[in-house]
């Protein structure tokens, strides 16, 4: 791989395999970040960060550069969660770096870890946190801010799921920015129509970057093209399905990572895809085919099943992380579900079998987490229907890219007859950037790569 | 769909009758609204071919264009239409009352309060259904960039002189039946759905004539029957017996009927005008003036069994009383007409072809407010749709089982009594979630302490209890009381103020026009033939 | 007679790819119109003669003057080579015997243009396409042929771009329509192709062999501007709704194992008696969802059959997402209501749906009052 990834990268895949260096191209990536960032005459640089290619670490980086070149900087996250572990980073990277937090004026607006921080000083009034090199905050809080003197720079962070209008309401408050994100998880939405202004550069339901980008085709974009978190098992897969034409490759090797049970197998379907997706990285365990409701309580109890086996089989990882195996604890397991109510029952039927310590959590909140192994009960098994939100590309991308060692997706059979019955109408607005490969067409490709991984369940 | 709406569809096939899916009206129904039933010429963009309009039962007004490929007669049309609508607008203008708004003083850039007139009424327009909303919006955006003599004595085919006003009045009602919740100007099938489950398909819903057939079949008729009835019965002629409530034709009518009666009608103008005496004139004239009545007839013909559906339509919908919190949103309806009226008599220029950013964004953020409120207050208006809210796990009712006193840590210890409510909802309460109860029609809020073993759940009241150490009288709900907690907000209100248009910022490609003046946007190029 | 699979019809199939009865009538070339007024629910299409007359006249104008304004459209948006100089635009006479006939015609005539490096405009040229082991003539409004060798399908629609945006479920099923073009268009892409590569290498010169055809998967789509007749243009992707048309077109040709699992002797002869041809029709199971009423002529008929049978789908696909195993309205409705929801039996019950439905149809009873719990009650009767 020696093509210069930079300015234009975006695009140019990594070719050829056997002279990649994924340490160097990552690397190389970040320098030519910063040398925008810092030096550059673009009042925006846009980075693509497919999962787990070390966005936060290259944010954090960003911010102390900025910081040390004497730039005061205000950094825009999406969640109070993403806010407080932006500045938990920043704090262990650079303690004495003088850090702002603002946060709303609610009950328990902040992480109480923050308490701990000699210098970080938190507030709902920006006017008083002025002065410190560092400010953080979510989109909604900055919207507020008013009058203040403008930042020199900003970073924006998971920029792809803020909204156009958002970024509207905060680009007053900064010269110039570095804008941070992964373009295949969700997509930002609006809860009332927005198709009147569909095609329309500035549409204030699209993505921050779609507008900015539209604005501004000139700003230089980056990528980062190495996935440090997914597996030489998982990143083909996730960059072809989601990725087509910004691929990614995967840091570690094929025997980098490994994940072995000190138990040995019992022969039931649980622990024999547990071994599947140990051996290969993904594991389907698929449940007979059925119309059910989401709450399917056969593979509610199947996905709670699993996760019981992983944690008793005393599972140990091995990565490049540390020479020593590490054992698979709970809070190294995450489960993954389209719908509330789903991640209620799996928590539920957890609790059943005393479970505690995992993760359940839908797509939506699973984004920019990461775990050694999750479960996944696929957003379509048992639905007599496929709608836009449960072929929506960006969730199943999301529960698919979460892991560092296997993924095990528990589904009903007939998934796969599902998508080809469903009807491709939609309508067409015209001017509108069409987001490819859609859902339809990644969901084809991830159930064709798990159907070689399919491990039938047996009650 | 939510379950309980998907099980009134299924009682309503089961009954064959439609089946109630809100208790009380949660839309405002003016007095006299103006009902509009337009039709057009297929295949041909806003080219209108005629309409009933008009707020009188008994007495609409017909307007046909009878060669609606001809620019002067569909500027006849439109210039009778305005003839109609803008004096039924107008006439909500004068009549206006104190009222207070907040807006930011252009010198300090704080929020002041203003004394500003609003008026104590507005005009409601209604539509058969959808379509015909949409085509209230493309009348609003052919008519209002149209310039007239008197505005631009150059300008080719100048317009009637009323038709570019009637254009911007249209788009506002356009626009503002984006707004949820709104009712400056509605879709009778829009109206009708929200408050009845029919047997069939939203999709099918969208037919006025099916969908009254369920809610208020004849006597003796399952509703499926007569929905079939009004969706496919032919007569002798093959023309069907319940129009489509338009605005589009049925093409059988296209074909059969209109299209030889506009020939009839070209053939008799041909005629006239090539007519060499004042005797021939006279003979073609009336040949002429029949032909264009044939298509009057024919027009009537359609529009009349659509015109009478609304009206029956608004009968069924004026039995229902009307929600407590309709009000609040027709006042809101109000504003926005009071502030139309305001531009236009400032004189600002027809609302542009494309909303700049900030325009866009402000009326993203105002229509997901009110999206969120409109949601909020109808279930606070009615128990069927808060049973909606519960099923889904975002409210819960129940009894209180027990009240415990107790107080908040501060110097001046407040009443923070915890309420524990036995409820058979299951309500998705997170971590010391927040909930509200309606007091006296003004929300109380409340912490989410802990599930007791029995699943009821603990509760910590945090205000609306007064300024005393107890609580005011009948702040706290007691023992035994009957009580409904919401999950959700019940005034949501809008974000943070964008920044104004002429600070739009380099990410959203700076200020839409530097120059800082107010563009008048140009009409549309016309062709010498304008219609194909 | 069968009626030949059209680009509208082929389209279509992605409306209800589910639905086995359409996909064998139109894989057999059956009128479904038709079939439709025989089986005594007829279809309601038609087209005004208002709309079809000004189609008409649109598209001629969009291609007056050799297709000057036209190529300009196609210039402006699309590119592919230095800006059209009127009267050098290639406008090959693609008339030719028969279907067969033309598309040959017309294959040739890219292939020709292609070679000829400038711009072509072939109006309504002919498109071969193979589909479940018959032939389909496909013949889209136009396809032109840019000076670097890319074929682009124009699509010719009368509907307004008012501002720059067009009704979106029209502009949707033109893109589905111009896809099916953009796939028969690469058919004989790759046939020019292997030609290419198959002829021998000419004697004495051997010039590089020129540039593989490339149909672009960008159609550009004429509309008349605002209020106007003036043609204005806009450019749309259909990698999507191509990608979608292979994959239909690729299940299409299971059409045989649907017609193996009927009676043998079933046949469509809309002269047979109603009865027979319901029998007939019923053989092959349909999947009815409303928005079959838009999209197909047999819709009624088998609306008509799904409120026989009391199938949930008839209210849309959507309620069935929470009705699980339960698919007729007799079944939901008895399981809301066999229990009065009591607290104890439903914590047991491990059936989320009804466990769900009941607990609806007691706060929905509960919400009317007293007197509608009666009605819920008779229903459940």
């Amino acid at each position: 791989m020696t093509e210069p990834i930079g300015a234009g990268s975006i695009g140019a895949g990594p070719s050829a395999a056997e002279s990649f260096d994924p340490g160097a191209a990552a690397d190389e990536a970040t320098r030519a970040i910063l040398r925008d960032t810092l030096r550059g005459g673009a009042r925006g640089v846009v980075v693509d960060s497919p999962p787990g290619a070390g966005k936060s670490t290259l944010v954090v980086n960003a911010a102390l550069e900025l910081a040390a070149a004497g730039r005061p900087l205000m950094v825009v996250a999406q969640t109070n969660a993403q806010v407080d572990d932006l500045v938990l980073r920043l704090a262990e990277k650079q303690p004495e770096l003088p850090v702002g937090r603002l946060h709303s004026s609610e009950a328990d607006p902040y992480d109480k870890a923050l308490d701990d921080l000699a210098h970080v000083r938190k507030s709902a009034k920006a006017s008083e946190l002025a002065g410190l090199d560092v400010v953080i905050s979510t989109a909604a809080k900055w919207a507020h801010v008013k009058g203040a003197e403008p930042w020199q720079h900003a970073i924006v962070d998971e920029a792809y799921q803020m909204r156009s209008d958002a970024l509207l309401a905060v680009a007053g408050l900064f010269e110039r920015a570095l804008f941070v994100g992964d373009p295949g998880q969700l997509d930002p939405f609006a809860i009332v129509g927005a198709e009147q202004w569909a095609g329309l550069s500035y549409d204030p339901s699209a993505s921050a970057v779609n507008t900015l980008l539209a604005h501004n085709p000139e700003l230089p974009q980056h990528r980062l093209p190495v996935s440090w978190r997914l597996p030489a098992s998982a990143a083909p897969l996730v960059s072809d399905a989601f990725y087509p034409y910004t691929r990614f490759r995967s840091g570690t090797d094929h025997g980098d990572r490994t994940l072995r049970f000190g138990v040995a197998a019992d022969g039931s379907a649980p622990d024999q895809v547990i071994d599947e997706a140990a051996a290969s990285g993904w594991g389907l365990l698929e449940l007979p085919a059925r119309h059910t409701p989401r709450t399917d309580p056969e593979a509610v109890r199947a996905v709670a099943r699993v996760v019981r086996r992983l944690l008793d089989r005393g599972g140990a990882t091995l990565s490049e992380r540390a020479p020593d195996p590490a054992p698979l604890t709970p809070d190294r397991i995450a489960v993954g579900t389209a719908h509330r109510d789903q991640a209620a029952a799996v928590r539920a039927a957890l609790a059943d079998l005393a479970v505690t310590g995992v993760t359940v959590d839908t797509a939506n909140r699973l984004q920019g987490r990461e775990y050694d192994v999750t479960v996944v009960l696929h957003p379509l098994s048992g639905r007599p229907d496929a709608t836009a939100f449960h072929l929506e590309t960006g969730r199943l991308c999301v529960l698919t890219s979460r892991h560092r060692h296997a993924c095990i997706v528990v589904c009903r059979a007939g998934v796969a007859e599902l998508l080809d019955d469903h009807p491709s109408t939609e309508p067409v607005q015209l001017g509108v950037t069409m987001k490819f490969p859609d859902g339809w067409e990644a969901n084809h490709a991830v159930l064709a790569r798990l159907a070689e991984h399919r491990v039938e369940w047996r009650p | 769909m939510s379950l309980i709406s998907t099980l009134a569809r299924l009682e309503a096939v089961q009954t064959g009758r439609a089946q109630p899916v809100a208790t009380v009206r949660h839309r405002h129904l003016a007095d006299h609204p103006l009902v509009f039933v337009p039709l057009t010429t297929a295949g041909e963009a806003g080219a209108p071919l005629g309409a009933l309009v008009g707020t009188e039962r008994d007495a609409p007004r017909l307007l046909v264009v009878p060669q609606p490929r001809d620019r002067e007669l569909r500027f006849a049309f439109l210039a009778e239409l305005a003839e109609v609508v803008l004096p039924y607008v107008d006439g909500f203008a004068a009549d206006t009352e104190a009222a207070e708004r907040s807006e930011s003083d252009p010198e300090t850039g704080k929020r002041v309060k203003v004394e500003v007139e609003l008026c104590t009424d507005a005009p409601q327009l209604v539509v058969p259904g959808r379509a015909g909303v949409e085509f209230v919006r493309l009348l609003g955006r052919s008519m209002r960039f149209r310039r007239t003599a008197e505005q631009d004595p150059d300008t080719p085919y100048p317009a009637p002189p009323r038709v570019p006003l009637l254009g911007r009045w249209l788009t506002h009602f356009g626009e503002r039946a984006r707004v949820p919740g709104s009712a400056l100007l509605t879709a009778m099938t829009d109206l009708l759905s929200r408050h009845w489950a029919s047997g069939q398909s939203s999709l099918e819903d969208q037919h006025l004539g099916a969908l009254l057939a369920w809610i208020d079949p004849p006597p003796g008729e399952r509703g499926a029957d007569a929905a079939l009835r009004a969706e496919l019965a032919r007569d002798a002629q093959g023309q069907l017996v319940c129009p489509p409530a338009g605005p589009a034709t049925d093409p059988a009518f296209d074909n059969k009927l209109l299209a030889p009666a506009i020939e009839r009608y070209d053939r008799a103008r041909t005629a006239l005008a090539a007519a060499e005496d004042g005797l021939a004139a006279d003979q073609r004239l009336a040949e002429l003036t029949a032909a264009e009545h044939a298509i009057r007839t024919l027009v009537e013909s359609r529009t009349r069994p659509t015109w009478d559906a609304v009206w029956r339509g608004l009968d069924l919908l004026r039995e229902l009383p009307e929600g407590d919190r309709a009000a609040e949103r027709w006042t809101r309806d109000r504003w926005s007409y009071t502030g139309h009226r305001d531009r236009v008599l400032a004189g600002e220029p027809p609302q542009p072809r494309h909303d700049d950013a900030v325009t866009a964004a402000n009326k993203l953020a105002a229509r997901e407010t009110a999206q969120a409120r409109l949601e909020a207050q109808e279930a606070l208006d009615d128990p069927l749709v808060m049973a909606g809210r519960r099923l889904a796990g975002e409210a819960f009712a129940g009894e209180v089982t027990d009240v415990v006193m107790a107080y908040s840590e501060s110097k001046r210890p407040s009443p923070r009594p915890l309420i524990t409510v036995r409820t058979e909802d299951r309500p998705h309460l997170g971590e010391r979630a927040k909930v509200y109860r309606s007091l006296a029609g003004k929300p109380q809020s409340a912490q989410f302490v802990a599930y007791e073993p029995d699943g009821a759940v603990v509760l910590r009241l945090l205000d609306k209890m007064g300024r005393s150490k107890e609580p005011d009288e009948g702040s706290v709900p007691e023992k035994g009381e009957r009580v409904c907690w919401t999950l959700f907000d019940h005034a949501p209100r809008g974000g943070p103020a964008l920044p104004e248009p002429e600070d739009t910022p380099w990410t959203h490609g700076g200020p839409p026009d530097a120059s800082g003046a107010v563009a008048v946007p140009l009409p549309d190029p016309v062709t010498e033939e304008d219609m194909l | 007679m069968p009626k030949p699979l059209d680009a509208r019809a082929l389209a279509a199939l992605a409306a209800n790819p589910g639905c086995r009865r359409r996909a064998l009538l139109d894989g057999a070339g059956i009128d479904k119109s038709v079939l439709a007024t025989a089986l005594g629910s007829p279809s309601g299409f038609g087209q005004s003669q208002f709309a079809f007359v000004r189609g008409n006249a649109f598209e001629a104008r969009v291609k007056a003057d050799g297709g000057a304004e036209l190529l300009r459209l196609v210039y402006e948006r699309v590119g592919g080579g230095p800006e059209a100089v009127p009267g050098a635009v290639a406008t090959p006479d693609l008339a030719a015997v028969g279907p067969e006939g033309r598309a040959a015609r017309t294959a040739l005539a890219l292939k020709e243009a292609s070679e000829a490096g400038g711009w072509a405009l072939l109006d309504h040229p002919m498109l071969a396409l193979d589909v479940a082991g018959s032939v389909a003539f496909l013949e889209p409004d136009a396809v032109v042929v840019h000076p670097d060798g890319h074929w682009t399908v124009i699509e010719i629609k009368s509907f307004p771009m008012i501002d720059g945006s067009a009704d979106a479920a029209k502009v949707g099923a033109a893109a589905r329509q111009a896809a099916v073009y953009a796939l028969a268009l690469e058919r004989v892409a790759e046939r020019v192709a292997e030609q290419a590569a198959g002829t021998p290498a000419a004697p004495l010169a051997t010039p590089p062999p020129p540039p593989l055809p490339r149909v672009r998967h960008r159609v550009l789509l004429v509309c008349p501007k605002d209020f106007s007749n003036l043609p204005t243009a806009s450019v749309v992707d259909v990698r999507k709704q191509l990608s979608v048309t292979r994959r239909q077109l690729a299940r299409l040709t299971r059409i045989e194992d649907i017609a193996a699992a009927l009676p043998p002797g079933t046949t469509f002869d809309p002269e047979r008696p109603a009865e027979e041809l319901t029998a007939a029709v019923e053989s092959v199971p349909a999947a009815y969802a409303p928005e079959c009423l838009a999209a197909c002529e047999l819709a009624f008929h088998c609306r008509a059959r799904a409120r026989e049978e009391g199938a949930v789908t008839l209210l849309g696909r959507s309620v069935r997402g929470e009705l699980g195993e339960l698919t007729t309205v007799a079944g939901v409705l008895a399981a809301a209501c066999e229990a009065s929801g009591d607290r104890d039996e439903l914590a047991e019950l491990d059936d989320p749906t009804v466990h769900a439905l009941r607990r609806a149809a007691v706060l929905r009873a509960e919400a009317l009052g007293a007197e509608a719990l009666g009605e819920v009650a008779g229903v459940c009767r």
